[in-house]
């Protein structure tokens, strides 16, 4: 390459420039030795690599609900809103403390007992769920009425040192022994976890017993949190394309001076917008500690953060690259646990963010910045 | 504007040294605890702070050390060195305090032992295991640095025979916290001592504090399929893996050190482990009955059922009675000798019978422990 | 420089020099304990780092959140090379991280010179001929390093020991200031052509790198005395208060020079109106990197000082949370005040870890961190521009007005700054 800048034909040389392909081939080098190098180990193990993928589409999943939230917040505001993944930690003490000190779960058996145990479990998680998703609904409108509202028209810096001024505030009132407590917290299920496996057909695993060398495991936990996301992002994608709510938004978001010429109430739009995307932190904050058993005052850095970054590879402000970039995320994070350095997997996440982003400046699915005048 | 700003300043710092500077005839001697009250562990901090608050209630019962009321200043450190270094140097500079317990973490716990040492105060870390603590990094002694606690090193050689011995593990996977030094110190021990021992370390992956999917861990850890899975991390993250562990089919047993002895580990998850520990709450020593009991009485849960003391809590009421117990010995409130006391000091207490080696570290033996049935069982005791 | 500017300028210095002076005699004399003396000191460091943001950020436009990265860098940095004098007595820290800097910097001026000629280059095939640059220079760095380092120790112990210790600190700062510097020239290349907040997110992304590496230092960067996520110890603790106040005193002037000149003209204009500053000949990328490396250097600085004041290094204090501080400290200081900047940095030292330890009672030590996000609140509540707003001291002030008018108003059209109110 060092001799390229040097030789004389000018058009080659000329070509290489406007080609861009330096870059390109330097992108096009890491990327093909990573992939061989993945390939490369998972063909020793293929059990472990389909295992490492499923894996992943649990952790993707989750990272979308939350994700989303901060897609729309941004979309609409144009505000990082870091407070949004203690947002998802209320969410999931919310529901701990119903299922644990209330038994939310199982109200209706205990409302009438002969009812099928099957779908008291159904209706009494789902009521879990749509408690949390009411209280961070509840306390996003709260956080942007008290906190964002009044800094609209402040400059957006002031709008974000607020939000972490928040997040922080969330924590560590979380953690004073009154409110929920420092400790960290085994989560009780709200249904028990089933295992199978994969090996000539899908088994039932007993519990106590080693699965067989060479097959996948999944749970019903990957089940739920699959089918109760997408169930909660179809919902989404009909609010936002399908409803004069979801019109408003997209025209809030594009131009508000306009739209509050055109009769549509900002404010309560963009309010409207917060409870959404927390409502959906909130059901990702159950998914999530069903998941992961264990709430803590600060669980909802990490994923907040890796939410964030997944929102931004797929594109902030596009709900179809929130959870494409989610995905993305879950895979690079197990695949490069799994395969490349487990120290170095959130450099490797972040590398992976940086790379895209010099490709796709605005992300996957971003639309390019949309003026420049 | 800056100068009035900075003649405000200026006056705060004075009236703030003269508040405290006023000195009256002694009739109380300050012990601070400086614990990570806020930061990622307020547990830990929380824990430590009442085991240490309950052995200071209790000498304080007996009339005292020396005949002084010994007087706590708890202070917040969050297992962070500026924090941990602030608050050393505020007891020290505004409460007069000539003797600390604390830190929790290494990481806090060093910066506050190279001003404890410039500043001649005694300190005693109960939990803190990395060498450094008490070594200076040219590998001599910090005269006024001790700890309560074992060094990372015993308690992985002691996990490490028993696994081969007791267990008669051929094949370990050793999980750890690469940004833990408590973990990865007992994790590098264990290694050790299990290959020189002829075992077999199948597999070693790391995690970080924050991580809570150790799915993809597990899976090489299922694959890897070993004797024995060594995890010395908190009770926090034990009940994490295990959890994930027993939903993976994994049967091998965990086995880790003293940071799982704590009430709130998922015992129906971790069953089958084993621990290194420092005592048993099984064990009859009239000692150890009456910390478990008074511990019970002093603090209670938000449900009114008594508190189990955890690791934390137990190591911080021997450092705060190993404390004390040199100030009586020395016989007058002088850290100097305070110091001397306590390096030549015999001590029977809760984590067993202490006395320190000439690196300040205790000499106390090691007992294992089984997660069994929803109990914590004694297994077998290891001395050093 | 005229006459007129003389006068603010002899008055400033002068009266910095008596605050100098002023606070370390109180220190000398015991007035003022090491607790608030640390907490002073820290409160330079955080100004030294956020002046460094403020140009970023501040003056620039450019949303950084890759400033504690570099102070991550210059900590380390300069850590090692006092630590190898005082603790191995030997200059290899020093003599490698000079060979390096030297040679890195030189293979920059060289390639730079070399695709000034091309036209059209993209950022990133740049960035790859920069980075093979880099590789080269540094292997020959540590190459040639090897035959001097025992000239060079043999030098310094020729010297009294003390004066060798502080020749060494104040050498291991600069150079730490300057691999900071060097670091940010390469990263920035590429990630200064994304959109404000996407670069804000690579620069966090920046910061978390480099905290997983040093979590790692002794396993995957092969550096044993760094200790990886155990904490570096054994480091000299040489950071004074007159060492960390003078370079807060110098890195003060260089910014106000820096905002006189013409250079610094071209810099606001670039937050100001990106498409205007281009029409007016302002090469962007040029203003971009040169800002982003010079308030790289100053956090590489200030990461070095203090490095100094604890003795201990510890990756967790690299955290990306606390890379909001500095962030935080410019807001309030105001955006785009030196003045503000400088002082915001001092209060927040002394109110979150000074003040607030000693006002809160016993029994509510969990407490200070709920009261601090809501000050924070509070604060952007009622002063959403800033504690000292636009004041500046006369010395500070800019030539030109501040330009920045449409910061308030929703009504306006949007511009590619961060500060846009929309």
């Amino acid at each position: 390459m060092e001799k390229s800048t040097t030789a004389p034909p000018v058009s080659f040389f000329q070509r290489i420039i406007r080609g861009r392909w330096i870059g390109k081939f330097m992108l096009a080098a890491i990327s093909i030795l990573v992939t061989v190098g993945i390939a490369f180990k998972a063909s020793q193990s293929p059990a472990l690599f389909f295992q490492q993928l499923i894996n992943g589409l649990q952790l993707g999943f989750v990272y979308a609900l939350i994700a989303l939230g901060y897609t729309m917040v941004y979309g609409i505001v144009r505000l990082i809103n870091f407070a949004h993944g203690d947002v998802f930690m209320v969410g999931a003490f919310v529901s701990y403390f119903a299922i644990a000190n209330f038994q939310l779960h199982a109200w209706p058996s205990a409302v009438i007992p002969e009812i099928n145990p099957v779908i008291s479990l159904v209706i009494g998680t789902i009521s879990v769920i749509f408690l949390a998703m009411a209280t961070c609904g509840f306390l996003a409108v709260t956080i942007e009425r008290v906190a964002y509202k009044p800094l609209r028209d402040a400059p957006r810096i002031s709008a974000l040192i607020t939000a972490i001024g928040v997040s922080f505030f969330l924590e560590y009132f979380g953690a004073l022994p009154f409110v929920f407590t420092s400790n960290f917290i085994t989560y009780k299920r709200p249904f028990e976890v089933t295992t199978w496996y994969i090996q000539n057909g899908i088994h039932h695993l007993e519990a106590g017993v080693e699965a067989p060398t060479g097959s996948v495991l999944f749970s019903n936990i990957l089940i739920i949190i699959i089918i109760i996301s997408l169930l909660l992002l179809a919902s989404l994608q009909f609010i936002v394309r399908r409803t004069k709510v979801g019109k408003a938004m997209r025209a809030v978001s594009y131009d508000k001076p306009t739209a509050r010429l055109m009769g549509i109430n900002v404010d309560g739009i963009i309010s409207v917008t917060f409870a959404i995307g927390a409502a959906l932190a909130g059901a990702a904050g159950v998914l999530y500690a069903t998941a992961y058993p264990q709430v803590v005052f600060w669980m909802g850095i990490t994923p907040g953060l890796k939410a964030f970054v997944a929102a931004v590879l797929g594109g902030i402000g596009s709900i179809p690259g929130a959870l494409v970039g989610s995905l993305i995320m879950g895979q690079a994070e197990v695949l490069s646990a799994g395969y490349i350095s487990t120290p170095m997997r959130d450099a490797i996440a972040f590398t992976i963010l940086i790379l895209v982003l010099l490709v796709r400046p605005t992300g996957i699915f971003g639309e390019p910045e949309r003026e420049k005048a | 504007m800056s100068k009035r700003i900075f003649t405000l300043i200026a006056l705060l710092a004075i009236a703030a040294s003269m508040m405290t500077g006023c000195q009256q005839k002694q009739t109380e001697i300050k012990i601070a605890i400086l614990a990570p009250l806020s930061g990622a562990v307020p547990t830990f901090g929380e824990s430590t702070r009442d085991g240490a608050l309950l052995a200071i209630d209790e000498w304080n019962a007996k009339g005292g050390v020396l005949g002084l009321k010994i007087v706590p200043v708890v202070e917040d450190s969050q297992c962070s060195a500026d924090p941990a270094v602030n608050a050393a140097n505020k007891v020290i500079d505004v409460d007069k305090v000539h003797y600390i317990i604390g830190e929790v973490c290494s990481s806090a716990s060093i910066p506050m032992s190279l001003i404890a040492n410039e500043k001649h105060v005694v300190q005693i870390s109960p939990t803190s295991t990395n060498a450094q603590v008490t070594l200076n990094a040219d590998g001599s002694v910090k005269p006024y640095t001790f700890r309560a606690c074992f060094i990372d090193p015993f308690q992985g050689t002691v996990g490490a025979k028993f696994a081969l011995g007791n267990l008669g593990a051929k094949k370990a996977f050793i999980l750890f916290d690469q940004g833990n030094d408590y973990v990865r110190g007992l994790a590098e021990a264990f290694e050790a001592a299990f290959t020189a021992g002829g075992g077999e370390i199948v597999g070693k992956e790391t995690y970080v504090k924050e991580d809570t999917d150790f799915s993809a861990i597990l899976a090489k850890v299922s694959e890897a399929n070993p004797d024995m899975v060594y995890l010395p991390d908190y009770y926090n993250i034990i009940n994490l893996v295990t959890a994930q562990a027993k939903e993976k089919g994994i049967t091998a047993p965990f086995m880790g050190g003293d940071g799982w002895d704590s009430t709130d580990l998922d015992r129906a998850a971790a069953d089958g482990g084993y621990f290194t520990n420092h005592y048993s709450e099984q064990d009859t020593r009239p000692i150890v009955q009456d910390w478990l009991q008074n511990y019970g009485e002093k603090y209670k849960k938000a449900d009114g059922t008594a508190k189990v003391p955890d690791a934390l809590a137990t190591l911080a009421y021997d450092a705060t009675n190993l404390m004390l117990a040199a100030i009586e010995k020395a016989g007058v409130d002088d850290p100097e000798k305070v110091k001397d006391a306590l390096a030549g000091l015999t001590w029977e207490g809760v984590s067993g019978r202490i006395t320190f080696d000439q690196n300040h570290n205790p000499i106390k033996a090691a007992v294992i422990l089984q997660v069994k049935d929803g109990e914590i069982k004694y297994v077998a005791t290891v001395a050093p | 420089m005229n006459l007129k500017a003389n006068r603010s300028t002899i008055g400033f210095i002068g009266v910095s020099l008596l605050i100098i002076v002023f606070v370390q005699v109180l220190i000398s004399v015991g007035v003022l304990s090491a607790f608030w003396a640390t907490l002073i000191s820290i409160g330079a460091v955080m100004g030294i780092v956020s002046l460094g943001l403020n140009l970023i950020y501040g003056f620039n436009g450019q949303f950084s959140l890759g400033q504690w990265g570099f102070y991550a860098i210059g900590a380390y940095t300069a850590a090692d090379v006092t630590y190898r004098w005082s603790q191995e007595h030997s200059a290899s820290g020093l003599v490698i991280v000079s060979l390096v800097v030297l040679l890195v910097g030189g293979s920059f001026l060289l390639i730079r010179y070399m695709l000034s000629r091309i036209r059209g280059l993209d950022p990133l095939s740049a960035f790859s001929l920069y980075l093979i640059g880099v590789v080269i220079a540094g292997f020959l760095a540590v190459k040639i390093g090897q035959f001097i380092i025992n000239p060079v120790t043999a030098m310094f112990n020729i010297l009294p020991a003390s004066l060798a210790m502080q020749i060494i600190f104040f050498l291991a700062v600069l150079l730490a200031g300057a691999l900071a510097a060097e670091v940010s020239f390469i990263f920035g290349m590429p990630v200064l052509t994304l959109g404000s907040d996407y670069f804000g997110i690579a620069t966090l992304g920046f910061t978390i790198i480099v905290k997983v590496l040093l979590d790692n230092s002794d396993v995957l960067l092969g550096f044993e005395e760094m200790k990886g996520a155990r904490g570096m110890v054994g480091i000299p603790k040489l950071t004074s208060w007159l060492w960390v106040s003078l370079f807060l005193l110098a890195v003060v002037i260089v910014t106000r020079n820096l905002l006189h000149s013409s250079n610094g003209r071209a810099m606001i204009s670039v937050r100001e109106d990106e498409i205007a500053a281009k029409a007016m000949g302002i090469d962007l990328a040029q203003q971009k990197t040169l800002t982003f490396v010079l308030g790289s250097f100053f956090a590489g600085l200030a990461g070095a000082l203090y490095a100094h004041i604890n003795g201990f290094l510890h990756p967790n204090t690299f955290n990306f949370i606390k890379s909001f501080d500095p962030m935080i400290i410019i807001v309030f200081g105001g955006l785009g005040s030196v003045t503000g900047t400088v002082m915001a940095a001092f209060a927040w030292a002394l109110v979150l870890e000074g003040v607030l330890r000693l006002v809160l009672p016993t029994g509510f030590e969990t407490w200070r961190f709920v009261v601090y996000p809501v000050l924070l609140l509070i604060m952007m509540l009622l002063r959403p521009k800033g504690l000292f707003g636009a004041f500046e001291f006369p010395f500070l002030r800019q030539v030109l007005p501040p330009l920045r008018k449409s910061q308030g108003s929703a009504a306006t059209t949007p511009k590619p700054t961060i500060a846009e109110g929309d």
